[in-house]
Formats: structure tokens, C-alpha cells, sequence
């Protein structure tokens, strides 16, 4: 969990690095400037997120230290305000976001991104369950692995496509009941895969476990149109990671896997009058 | 193969009543009434009739009526003629059989069971019409003491949000998607009026309810369709759906033929597609898990917003409720098995659940014995008919009932059990534009707040023929309840004594 924070610096101009060093700020998101830094300890989860709040009432740019597991951080969160968090922030972290940036330097629990309308999150570290929930907008970067049931009903609408790329392994479950957007997975995944999708498409760097996958889905190689979606995202990996993990990823492009469903409508005929 | 379905209505027209105009014709978009040509009475087709008796309403002349359909079974109280034609369908198809409404197997209804009192001689009864009756109740949490600052007559403790409701009856969560817009439009219109609220499902806030929203529980259920901070910060209430009455344990799937243009809007996922509401959450696997939502929920709305939490009435409800007010939720909503839905898969409805009477004295008298009733509120719903109904739920311990199909009714629902196929005749539970403008919602608005105003007149004449004159002092008041053909059993449960003692 402890994060060397100069590997957060990817793809920020070095003037601006140097500027925050200068004031003995660690590394940070493109043209992040905390103007604001809150520690949250072992504050309780209503007292930090009030604090945070007002901090963000006054400033775009919060940065928060000492983060240790409080829930619902970046909660609602509108466009314009960024929070960058040391440590490891709660469950639920950018819920129901709606255009903020997240960036947590350090792993991140249950739930990241729940049902976030907008906005982008990332993880310099790995997840807990249940990622992108009910998400439909936005985007969701995770350095490493996720736990289960990642992308779980996420849903798209109009212009809104929310993305999840996961760096490592992803448990099992992943993509159920999914409705919309694009998740990506650069690791292995498991069993139950994409259960009771309706909607979306999964990209894999790698097969499927055996059995994993049941009619309801189609499994194919990636052709142009999806090469279209999926290289911006890996080189968006890239640039957020690459020299954290000493690897880059988006040359692989062409050789992944897609995941798309059989039917927008898998229960149309499972009813009767 | 022969077909086995029977129809179950049979259409009679009285030929010297008929003048042959085609009302009836146009009217059912179930096809049922074929016009024949040459000014002839139009033929009927049995089998599509559902007992919409929107024809029979609408013919000029009465000649109209529907009957059962007269085929008898072989007299068997086991292999009846429902279960045989059950049978004949899913052997034909496969599926899983799809109702609609609630629970209608003649289960005992302890409403008709409980018996209301009233003052003679030892306290004197109170007229409504001369002296003032309270209906007003508020609902959220609350603290458990208070701390007041006598000389400057001021709260101390922090009092958590409450919604006030003039009347104790709210309009139970239905859908856009499940409902028509001017469904929507007429019971938001008629809390307005009334001064309760309405509850727009787990369907999204429609753009034309937004200035209704101060009347409105915004629902957030595991599809989580339309839920984002505006839509959380628009209401007067959030409530989080764990489950209905009609179907608990199952989720929900609204077909993709009812996703129009304007329910894919409303509820931000693709038009055509199916929108499926998972059966669990699935970031609720606990008590602990739902204080998590509960508190996101909160944090999202600043906690300016009461948290309600809705399940259906099954087996435990008393300890999964006092989980539920430990968990952080400030209004406890239980519907029972008889509680109305759009689409329910018909085993689900007629086998699962229980009714809300048992379940709603249950939770009340768990919440009492724990000595945390008082810190939220509690709302029943599933089959309330009638203002005598709402009078026992408050009596059993309800702070307010939710009513969604007498509202309806009042609408010009018929209870035909056919909301699922998306026809509906009287434009409630469709998206077919030809058929949702026979709705009038300020009509509807109209009808419904008669309705709610003559109950509430019906309400304050029973309080005060009891000698009550506030709904708070009725609240969980089981004395002024009686029971008949009870047994002590049920009568425990209820926490009341039989008639005549």
C-alpha cells in the first residue's frame, strides 16, 4: 500500500512536478495543485467527508493524507474538483460521482466508482469488489488486480460510456447483469464471466477461463472498430502507469479478446401469459 | 396439436341493445371486438378479453357485459381448471408465467378480522366536524431524547430531516416504464394537492415531475436506473428498494419494448433494451452493507434528506426491520404479499410473502421491545382499501400507509391483472401513445384527491367516534382494535384482544 508518490507523476509536466515540490507537495495528477491538504487519521467517515467538502467549497484541488479506510470519499463529487488521497481510502469511494477526479495513490476497497455518472478515478494500486457498480459514465483506472463481481450492471446512455481498465487479475462475476460501456482487463479473470450481460463489451488480454463463458455471450478477436476504443484506453494505461510498472501494454492492442452479448433482450421470451 | 387454452371471459352482448358504432371496436387494444361489415354487431374474440371493462364502460347503449368463461373442471378442488390450463401453457411454451397486481388466493385478510372502537358514556367521542382533527404526521428519524433549551425555548439536539405529510397516505413507488407519464403526472399532481407524496419507482425522475419533486420519494433500487446526485437531491425522501410484496426475492425486468424514447431518457439506459433490476443488491450482502448504501445515500444528499427503506413482508420481517433502523435507516416501509405490481412472476405472487397486518404488528412490536421504535418511522403498505384500512395499519403501528392500486382504481384501474402485456386500456400501465392520452391527468389528479379527501373525512370521523383527534395518538393504539374469528395465536401476533373482551 505504500506507494512511492513519484510514480504518480506519469505524464505531468515536469514545471509543474518541480512546482510542487518546490512547496513540498509529492507528486500528483496532471496540473494538480492542492491548495488544500486535509488529514483525515481516524477521523469517522461523516467528520472527514465534511471536512473534505469545505476544503473543496473553497479549493478545486484537495489533497488528503493519512487516509485510513473512510467510506465515500469523492461521493457526488462534481466536475472541476479533483482530490488526490495518500493511503487507502473506504468503501464506496466516488460514489455517484459526477465529473471529479479521483486519484488515490495507494489501493483502493469495495465498490470504487458506485453507480458514477461521470468523472475518472485512479488507482495506483488494486481494488476490492463490486468496481464500477451500476456505473454509467466516466472512467475508472486501476493499476492492478480487482476483486469480484467488477462492472456489475455498469450501463451506458447517449453520450455517457463509462470505462473500467484493471490492470491484473479480476475475480469472478465480473460483468454481470452488465448493460452498457467497456471494461477492460489486462490480467486473467474468473469463473461466471459476464453473466446475464445485455449490454457493452469486455475487452481481455487474455482467454477466458474454460467454462467460464455461457451462451449469453460472444467471444471473438478484436477487429478495427473495437481497436478503436480499446488503444486510446491502453495508452491511457500507459501513460498513467507505465513507469510505475515498468511495462507498457498498448502495443498489445490487436491481440486481445472481446466479450459482447448475445441479445440487448436475454429474458425476451422467458415469460409467459 | 389442439390448443388448449381457454379463454377466460366471455364477452355478451344483448343484440337489441347494440347499435353496431364500434366503440367497442375502437376501444380495446386487445383486439377482442371485430367489426363485421354492414352495420352489424361486432363479433367478439373470448380469448383476448382480460375484464378490462373498459368496453363495457364505454358502450353508449349497455349491452355490454363479461362473464367467467362457463367451461367447468372435473369438480376436483385439487386439479382446478386454472392449475390445468397453467399446466396446458407452460407445456406449450416453456416459460415462466408472467401476472400482474398482487396477491389474489384467498389467504385471510386480517383487515376484515380487526374491528375498530368508539367512545360510549366513559369518554366522550369528538366531532370532527366542529372541533379540530390532526392528520398531519411526520416522517424520519428521530433522537432518542431530546434536549431543549427551556428558557430560550429552543432544540438543543440536532433533529434529523423529516418530511411532513398533511395526510397519513402516500402513493406507493411505481415505475415510469411501468406506468404511463400521465399516471405519473396525475398521482405527483394529487400529493401536491394533498400535501403527501408520490414515489417515482426505480424508473428515474421524469423531466415534467421535476416540479413536483418536493412531493416525491425518488427511489434507489439495485438497477439503480436514473439515480445520479440531482436526481438524489430532487426528492423529499430517498427510499432504497430491497424488495416489494408481489415479489420478494426477485428483482425486476421491464422488456425492452416498453423502453420509448422518453423511459430511456428518464431512466439514462439504451431504448429497446431490456432494463433488468438485479434480484439482490450486490453491495448489499448485510445489515452492515445496507448502513453502508444508507450512509452513501446520506453523504450524497448532504443528510438533508430522509432514508427510507422498503422490503417486502416475509418470514423474520420483525428482525430484519430492527437491522434495518440499526443500519441508519429513518423510515421502515413493509409491503405485504397483497401490494400490486406491474409484472410478477405469478408463483412469486401467490406463494411468497405475508400479509402486512402480521407483518406490520410484528416489526412494530419489535422496534417497542428494543426501544428504538420511536427513533424512525414506520410505513405499511399491500392492500389498503379502504380509510377503515388505513385506521387498523396505524392502529397495528403504521405512522403512514403508501396506496398504489386504489389509486389507480380511482384512475379507472379494474384490476384485471394484465399490466405486464403493456395494453392497457385505461392508459396506466403502457407506453402506446394512442392509449395513455385517455388518461387526463388533471382528471386523475381530481379523481385521486377525492378519494384521499373522503377517506381523510372517513378518518377523522373513526378517531373521533374513538375519542382520538390526532393520528399520533393512534398510532400503534391496539386497544382500539378487536379481533373476530382469530386464533389466540393470530391474535398475539397482533397484539389484540377478541371481540367481546
Amino acid at each position: 500500500m505504500q506507494v512511492n508518490d513519484s510514480r504518480a507523476l506519469v505524464g505531468t509536466a515536469s514545471a509543474a512536478s518541480a512546482a510542487n515540490k518546490q512547496e513540498g507537495a509529492q507528486s500528483c495528477p496532471s496540473g494538480f495543485a492542492p491548495a488544500e491538504r486535509v488529514t483525515l487519521g481516524a477521523l469517522h467517515f461523516k467528520e472527514a467527508n465534511e471536512q473534505v467538502r469545505q476544503a473543496l467549497d473553497r479549493v478545486d484541488d484537495v489533497a488528503l493524507e493519512d487516509v485510513r479506510a473512510q467510506r465515500y470519499l469523492g461521493c457526488a463529487l462534481p466536475a472541476g474538483k479533483r482530490l488526490r488521497i495518500h493511503g487507502t481510502p473506504g468503501n464506496d469511494l466516488a460514489c455517484f460521482m459526477d465529473g471529479g477526479t479521483v486519484e488515490v495513490l495507494g489501493n483502493a476497497q469495495d465498490q470504487v466508482g458506485n453507480t458514477m455518472n461521470a468523472g475518472e478515478v485512479i488507482v495506483h494500486g488494486r481494488c476490492g469488489d463490486a468496481a464500477g457498480y451500476a456505473m454509467r459514465g466516466g472512467r475508472v483506472f486501476i493499476r492492478d488486480g480487482c476483486g469480484w463481481r467488477a462492472g456489475i450492471h455498469m450501463k451506458a446512455y447517449d453520450a455517457r460510456q463509462p470505462v473500467v481498465v484493471v490492470g491484473k487479475d479480476a475475480g469472478s462475476f465480473l460483468g454481470e447483469y452488465m448493460a452498457g460501456g467497456v471494461f477492460v482487463v489486462l490480467g486473467e479473470t474468473g469463473d461466471y464471466l459476464a453473466r446475464g450481460m445485455h449490454g457493452g463489451v469486455i475487452y481481455l488480454k487474455n482467454p477466458p477461463r474454460a467454462g467460464a463463458l455461457s451462451d449469453e455471450v460472444v467471444l471473438s478477436r478484436v477487429d478495427d472498430a473495437d481497436l478503436a476504443v480499446l488503444a486510446p484506453l491502453l495508452a491511457e494505461y500507459d501513460r498513467l502507469f507505465a513507469s510505475e510498472l515498468g511495462y507498457r501494454v498498448s502495443a498489445e492492442a490487436p491481440e486481445f479478446f472481446r466479450v459482447t452479448p448475445a441479445s440487448s433482450r436475454p429474458y425476451a421470451s422467458m415469460y409467459v401469459r | 396439436m389442439i390448443d388448449f387454452a381457454l379463454p377466460r371471459y366471455q364477452v355478451r352482448r344483448d343484440a337489441e341493445e347494440c347499435v353496431g358504432c364500434g366503440i367497442c371496436v375502437r376501444e380495446c387494444a386487445n383486439g377482442v371486438h371485430v367489426a363485421r361489415s354492414g352495420g352489424t354487431a361486432p363479433k367478439a374474440d373470448h380469448q383476448k378479453c382480460v375484464n378490462c371493462l373498459r368496453c363495457v364502460l364505454t358502450c353508449p347503449t349497455r349491452a355490454l357485459t363479461i362473464t367467467r368463461w362457463p367451461q367447468v373442471d372435473g369438480g376436483s378442488a385439487v386439479w382446478t381448471l386454472e392449475y390445468l390450463q397453467d399446466i396446458a401453457t407452460q407445456a406449450t411454451s416453456g416459460g415462466v408465467l408472467l401476472s400482474s397486481m398482487g396477491n389474489p388466493l384467498p389467504y385471510p385478510v386480517y383487515w376484515d378480522h380487526l374491528l375498530l372502537n368508539a367512545s360510549q358514556v366513559t369518554n366522550p367521542s369528538i366531532d370532527p366536524l366542529r372541533e379540530p382533527m390532526e392528520t398531519r404526521v411526520f416522517l424520519g428519524g428521530r433522537p432518542v431524547a431530546l434536549e431543549i433549551d427551556e428558557r430560550a425555548r429552543t432544540l438543543r439536539s440536532p433533529l434529523p430531516p423529516q418530511v411532513k405529510l398533511d395526510v397519513p397516505i402516500m402513493f406507493s413507488a411505481m415505475s415510469f416504464g411501468s406506468v404511463s407519464l400521465n399516471t405519473q403526472r396525475a398521482l405527483a399532481m394529487a400529493a401536491c394537492e394533498l400535501g403527501t407524496l408520490f414515489n417515482v419507482g426505480e424508473g428515474g425522475l421524469h423531466r415534467d415531475l421535476e416540479r413536483y419533486a418536493d412531493h416525491a420519494v425518488v427511489q434507489v433500487a439495485s438497477g439503480r436506473f436514473g439515480v445520479d446526485p440531482r436526481y438524489l437531491n430532487a426528492g423529499a425522501m430517498v427510499e432504497i428498494k430491497i424488495g416489494q410484496g408481489a415479489k420478494p426475492g426477485i428483482g425486476g425486468h421491464l422488456p425492452g419494448e416498453k423502453i420509448t424514447a422518453e423511459v430511456s431518457r428518464t431512466r439514462m439506459i439504451p431504448e429497446g433494451a431490456d432494463a433488468i433490476s438485479p434480484a439482490p443488491h450486490h453491495d448489499i450482502y448485510s445489515i452492515e452493507d445496507l448502513r453502508q448504501l444508507v450512509f452513501s445515500l446520506k453523504e450524497a444528499t448532504r443528510y438533508e434528506k430522509p432514508v427510507a427503506v422498503k422490503i417486502a413482508a416475509v418470514h423474520n420481517a420483525a428482525a430484519i426491520a430492527s437491522g434495518m433502523a440499526r443500519a441508519g435507516a429513518e423510515v421502515i416501509v413493509v409491503d405485504g404479499f397483497r401490494g400490486g405490481t406491474g409484472a410478477a412472476p405469478k408463483r412469486i405472487r401467490d406463494n411468497v410473502g405475508v400479509p402486512v397486518e402480521l407483518a406490520l404488528a410484528a416489526i412494530d412490536q419489535r422496534l417497542r421491545d428494543e426501544g428504538i421504535r420511536s427513533t424512525v418511522s414506520v410505513v405499511a403498505s399491500g392492500s389498503i382499501r379502504s380509510s377503515a384500512d388505513v385506521v387498523r395499519a396505524i392502529a397495528l403501528g403504521a405512522d403512514a400507509v403508501s396506496c398504489g392500486s386504489a389509486p389507480l382504481i380511482a384512475l379507472g384501474c379494474h384490476q384485471c391483472g394484465d399490466c405486464a402485456r403493456g395494453r392497457c386500456n385505461w392508459g396506466i400501465a403502457t407506453q402506446r401513445p394512442e392509449l395513455i392520452e385517455r388518461l387526463d391527468p388533471d382528471e386523475g389528479a381530481e379523481r385521486v384527491v377525492n378519494l384521499v379527501r373522503a377517506w381523510t373525512h372517513e378518518i377523522q370521523e373513526m378517531m373521533g367516534g374513538m375519542g382520538i383527534n390526532a393520528v399520533d395518538s393512534l398510532r400503534g393504539n391496539r386497544l382500539m382494535l378487536r379481533g373476530v374469528g382469530l386464533t389466540d395465536r393470530e391474535l398475539d401476533i397482533l397484539g389484540v384482544k377478541h371481540a367481546g373482551e
